[in-house]
């Protein structure tokens, strides 16, 4: 058996060239006769357009043609479509106005594109740019998530009242009346108030994009920072540009991060696509930093009323949330779906609440769109019930290690059909609870206090148990509760003739180790040796289809399509083995890449196999086609549930309101464990990701829709020094719904550890009678929380 | 980008008359701030003359209790130098908490007091040592350079050559940074001059500015309770999503006394 199958940490095969510089980003893509787009953008957050004159732009040396919105509609381009409908309370679908790709009539967000320059060069287009001039007349917005559907605010669409893209209810009308009930029997209760900040992704790799209409054979080629080039073929040749599926080829090549921004259609791509079919010339863009602060989908934004009703034992009877999400200024391609069945779905979390209910109204604004960052839709879940759930150990006095001990789904009791949707399949949280309590030494967190107290500091100490449903998804369920597409993954292992492999896979490698994973799964199963093994992904022409990589869902579902396809290699190489071992297919048996006559010492390796495979001189041609290649789609028949227990303690200095994450302890159940030291990175980088949204991230528009943190000046990312060395360890509870077992891993750090930093910094504060602190938990806010409480 | 001119200018006297024989000409020391400001379109200069192959100008000397500092001296070069640690550990730390190691690299002193960013480090080094600026022109006081946000008492065409920074009997900067630039939100930086206890704020203000309160207090016992409870008005400080003006003055006395306490050693 070769080494590096399932199990091993091996080293990422994709390394040498990122650590090398020999990286193919989208932006290395360069063609003869390729011309420059530039984006004009708007100023302001809501304006009417009033006369766009181009005439100086389009005379500008190197100028080849500018773009407006009213060209976009005289070619017949289509808007940015929508991946996901949600229907309202009353039944009516949600209000899902045009996006178009250049904006016609109004601006509605700064930065949305009002003309595309394109020129020779990107500095021409750039100057062009400043030449178009436009009669803005600016208009009152709506900015702000809490009040954008009320009575009085200023009308973003005209499709959509009140700024109102939806007014849903979940899980049913009735589901509110036993909530009621559950709160006129409760023996306490808990409330919080509180705000999930916008977030906004910040990928190392600007989002970039290179397109090429070849008039010969009327083909287009896109290559561009896509986590799902199929997806994006299909939503962009068939709603936006009208470029027939056969005749489109996209390509994402290696992508620097993702986090979700980088799986919806932009309108660059579109307009670049669009120009260079028009102009018959290699056309390319390239994001600034500052562009894709405004333009990259932003996540969360939700502003959040939670309710928690619980007997006199304290257990959970009755949970009930009220939600706005903001949508920003139009729907991203997945948008609709986030606030709603990837988060109330997940409102049970790791406990038995009988009862649950929520209202989410999602409202227009005159923001940057928002759609999946790290976690949708399960972070804004996970964090509230975290919350409130340490809210109600304070109401009931039950300490909040205590009260979720009594209110954990038992581990015999799986599956677990819980009250919003979903059906749990496995799950032991209570192990690891106990792991993570150990480890992070809760018990002697007194005497750290004590230190910190003797040395002028506060301390708390927070705890967070984290579910998140991933590997999206079934795709019959997907389709009745409103997606647009099937959520399965296709993958296709070909051995070549010399006995190595290359596998095609419909997922997206941009920072998950997918090129030495899925190598793994190979070796594994196959027994060739891992550098025997290519993964190639993010190209239409070579992965028969495919939905991409997002949601967690990389290895339980693409893996498991992988898998698959290997179990058809095998079925056809024991028939070919059979016949160079003379002996009846029943009878061969496979391991670690070798066919064994069972019970004899006959045995021919799978190299052979594939060589007589391909070379079949000696081969059943009557009965087998030559060639030892096989593909398979995989169509998850439900979620999996990675669940986690986090343990987190802060410092603070009162004087300045500094928090300091002095100790984090995660233990996860993400299922088997194909290569631990990705996990261990992904985890990482997930809990990175999660304390920089509790203490600093956070996107500040103003009223009039001006973004006050456009550069990293002013939006605080965490660094390497906001972390401290994380304490990991894993607990494995296979998932049985898939054949490896797998969970996802790539987005529970984000999910879990905001509600974990937050509950700390409470803990900390409470003695001064702070009971919640909204995230960024800055300095600042923190000083002013104190400041409040000692004045009260 | 817009385009520009570049030249490599061989002395001071080259630098000057190439920027002032240009339309709009400007000197190039690091690049730190200019280059930013360029890219992103919201400057443009007809030439830039790069102050960097001029022998001389980045020096550092210590002599007769002042330390002598070149305004080409990078923040990297202050923040390793032995002679400056030596004689004003507060001024090597301080150049050693600017930014980050590529931003230090390529800063320098010049650039900095010349572009006086409200946010800046150096500007409380220069109030609060009571330094004295010197250009291809004249002598400015420290107290006298910095006049207004991003403002300062030099001419069109002025270099700074040099920066000369009395040794203080002690001193100590403390700088309360913004999470996200790593400026200063609110800096103090104190000293005890042979002209009695300076008390210097950068960040705060829309420039920097003194607080003669604290200094008179420091006066009278150089210890951290002498400023711990002497609060400074915000009616005219700088507020931003980071830090209100209520905020920052409250920051002003914890970072004034942690200086005190730290200047004591
Ligand atoms: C990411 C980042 C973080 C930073 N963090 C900090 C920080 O924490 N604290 C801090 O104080 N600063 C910080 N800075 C600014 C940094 O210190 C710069 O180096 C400084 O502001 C400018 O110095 P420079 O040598 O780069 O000047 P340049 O950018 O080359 O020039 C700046 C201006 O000064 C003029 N000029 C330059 N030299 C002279 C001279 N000798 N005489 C007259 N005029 C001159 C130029 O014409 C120009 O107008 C940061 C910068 C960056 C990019």
């Amino acid at each position: 058996m070769p080494e590096g199958g399932i199990g091993a940490s091996v080293k990422r095969k994709e390394d040498f060239r990122f650590l090398t510089g020999r990286g193919n980003y989208t932006d290395d893509e360069v063609r003869a006769g390729q011309l420059y787009a530039h984006m004009l953008r708007s100023p302001h957050g809501h304006a009417a357009l009033g006369s766009i004159d181009i005439s100086k732009a389009a005379a500008a040396p190197g100028v080849v043609c500018v773009l407006t919105g009213a060209d976009a509609d005289a070619d017949g381009i289509g808007g940015l479509p929508c991946g996901w409908g949600i229907t309202s309370k009353d039944g009516s679908p949600m209000a899902e106005p045009k996006w178009p790709i250049i904006a016609q009539g109004k601006a509605r967000y700064v930065g949305e594109v009002v003309a595309a320059v394109i020129a020779e060069t990107a500095e021409q287009a750039a100057d062009a740019a400043e030449l178009v001039e436009i009669g803005y007349q600016a208009l009152d917005a709506a900015a702000v998530t809490e009040t954008a559907h009320l009575d009085g605010t200023p009308q973003i669409h005209d499709e959509a009242p009140n700024n109102l893209c939806f007014d849903w209810d979940f899980p049913a009308p009735e589901a509110a009346d036993a909530v009621d009930a559950a709160f006129r029997a409760a023996a306490h209760t808990a409330r919080l108030q509180l705000v999930n900040q916008r977030i906004i992704p910040h990928s190392m790799e600007p989002r970039a994009a290179v397109a090429e209409y070849d008039k010969g054979d009327e083909k287009l080629t896109l290559y561009c920072t896509a986590q799902a080039a199929h997806a994006m073929r299909l939503l962009l040749g068939a709603f936006v540009l009208n470029q027939p599926e056969h005749k489109f080829r996209v390509v994402a090549p290696d992508v620097g991060g993702g986090f979700g921004s980088k799986v919806a259609p932009y309108a660059e791509y579109a307009i670049i696509c669009w120009a260079s079919r028009r102009l018959e010339r290699p056309v390319r863009w390239l994001g600034e930093r500052a562009e894709c602060f405004v333009t990259d989908a932003h996540g969360r934004d939700h502003v959040t009323e939670v309710e928690l009703a619980l007997d006199g034992d304290g257990r959970f009877t009755g949970l009930r949330v009220n939600t706005v999400a903001n949508m920003g200024a139009y729907l991203s391609a997945f948008a609709p779906l986030i606030p709603t069945y990837l988060y109330a779905t997940l409102f049970a979390g790791q406990y038995t609440t009988p009862a649950i209910c929520c209202n989410v109204k999602a409202v227009f604004t005159n923001t940057s769109p928002v759609d999946a960052l790290r976690g949708a839709g399960r972070p804004e879940a996970t964090y509230l019930l975290e919350r409130v759930i340490d809210e109600a150990a304070q109401a009931t006095g039950i300490d909040p290690v205590e009260i979720r001990r009594r209110n954990f789904i038992a581990a015999d009791a799986f599956p677990y059909q819980t009250p919003v949707a979903l059906l749990y399949d496995s799950g032991a949280y209570e192990r690891a609870l106990d792991i993570a309590l150990e480890r992070a030494d809760w018990s002697g967190f007194g005497a750290r206090k004590s230190a910190s107290e003797a040395d002028g500091k506060m301390r708390g100490i927070g705890i967070a148990a984290p579910i998140e449903a991933t590997g999206a998804a079934p795709s019959a369920i997907a389709g009745q509760l409103g997606a647009r597409a099937g959520l399965y993954e296709s993958a296709q292992v070909r051995f070549n003739a010399t006995g190595t492999v290359t596998v095609f896979a419909g997922t997206h490698n941009h920072g998950q180790g997918h090129e030495t994973t899925f190598a793994q799964l190979v070796t594994d199963k196959l027994g060739v040796p891992l550098e025997n093994v290519e993964v190639v992904e993010g190209d239409t022409d070579r992965a028969v289809m495919g939905m991409g990589t997002y949601g967690s869902r990389s290895l339980s579902v693409g893996g498991s399509a992988i898998d698959r396809a290997m179990d058809k290699i095998i079925d056809k190489g024991k028939k070919i083995a059979s016949h160079l071992l003379e002996a009846s297919v029943d009878d061969i048996e496979f391991d670690s890449g070798t066919f064994t006559v069972s019970g004899t010492d006959r045995t021919i390796g799978i190299g052979e196999v594939a060589f007589a495979a391909y070379v079949p001189h000696n081969y059943p041609l009557e009965e087998l086609e030559p060639g030892l290649d096989e593909q398979a789609f995989f169509d998850p028949v439900n979620f999996n549930f990675p669940f986690a227990s986090y343990v987190c303690e802060v410092e603070i200095d009162p004087e300045t309101g500094t928090v300091s994450v002095e100790r984090f302890t995660a233990v996860d159940d993400v299922g088997n464990i194909v290569n631990p030291m990705i996990v261990e990175g992904q985890v990482h980088g997930g809990l990175a990701h999660g304390i920089g949204q509790a203490l600093m991230e956070g996107a500040v528009f103003d009223e009039t829709g001006q973004p006050l943190t456009g550069s990293l000046m002013d939006y605080t990312l965490p660094r390497a020094d906001t972390v401290p060395s994380f304490d990991l360890d894993h607990t494995v509870t296979p998932c049985p719904m898939n054949p490896l077992g797998a969970k996802g891993v790539g987005e529970i750090g984000a999910i879990g550890a905001p509600p974990a930093a937050v509950n700390a910094i409470v803990d900390a504060l409470r003695p001064l009678g702070v009971n919640h602190v909204d995230m960024p938990v800055t300095s600042q806010s923190v000083w002013q929380a104190i400041q409040s409480a000692k004045a009260s | 980008m817009y385009d520009f001119n570049y030249r490599k200018a061989s002395s001071v006297g080259d630098a000057v008359s190439a920027v002032t024989g240009a339309e709009d000409g400007r000197f190039l020391a690091g690049g730190m701030t200019i280059i930013p400001t360029i890219k992103q379109r919201l400057a443009k200069p007809s030439d830039l003359v790069d102050l960097a192959g001029i022998d001389g100008l980045a020096g550092i000397s210590v002599s007769g209790g002042v330390v002598e500092i070149g305004g080409m001296a990078r923040h990297a070069e202050v923040n390793a130098s032995a002679a400056v640690a030596d004689a004003i550990p507060a001024l090597a730390q301080l150049a050693g908490g600017i930014g980050d190691p590529q931003v230090r690299n390529r800063g320098t002193i010049g650039g900095s007091i010349a572009n006086n960013d409200p946010a800046a480090d150096y500007p409380a080094a220069v109030v609060g040592l009571g330094a004295t600026v010197h250009t291809n022109r004249r002598e400015i006081a420290g107290d006298a350079f910095f006049t207004g946000m991003f403002e300062t008492a030099l001419e069109d065409g002025e270099l700074v050559t040099k920066v000369s920074f009395p040794v203080p009997s002690k001193a100590a900067y403390m700088k309360f940074p913004n999470p996200a630039s790593r400026y200063a939100i609110v800096g103090v930086f104190v000293a005890a001059t042979a002209g009695g206890p300076r008390v210097a704020v950068t960040g705060a203000g829309p420039c920097v500015f003194r607080v003669a309160e604290m200094e008179q207090a420091l006066g009278g016992s150089f210890a951290p309770e002498a400023v711990a409870d002497i609060k400074i008005g915000d009616g005219d400080l700088n507020s931003d999503i980071h830090a209100s003006a209520e905020y920052r003055a409250h920051l002003v006395t914890v970072m004034a006394k942690r200086a005190v306490a730290r200047a004591n050693g």
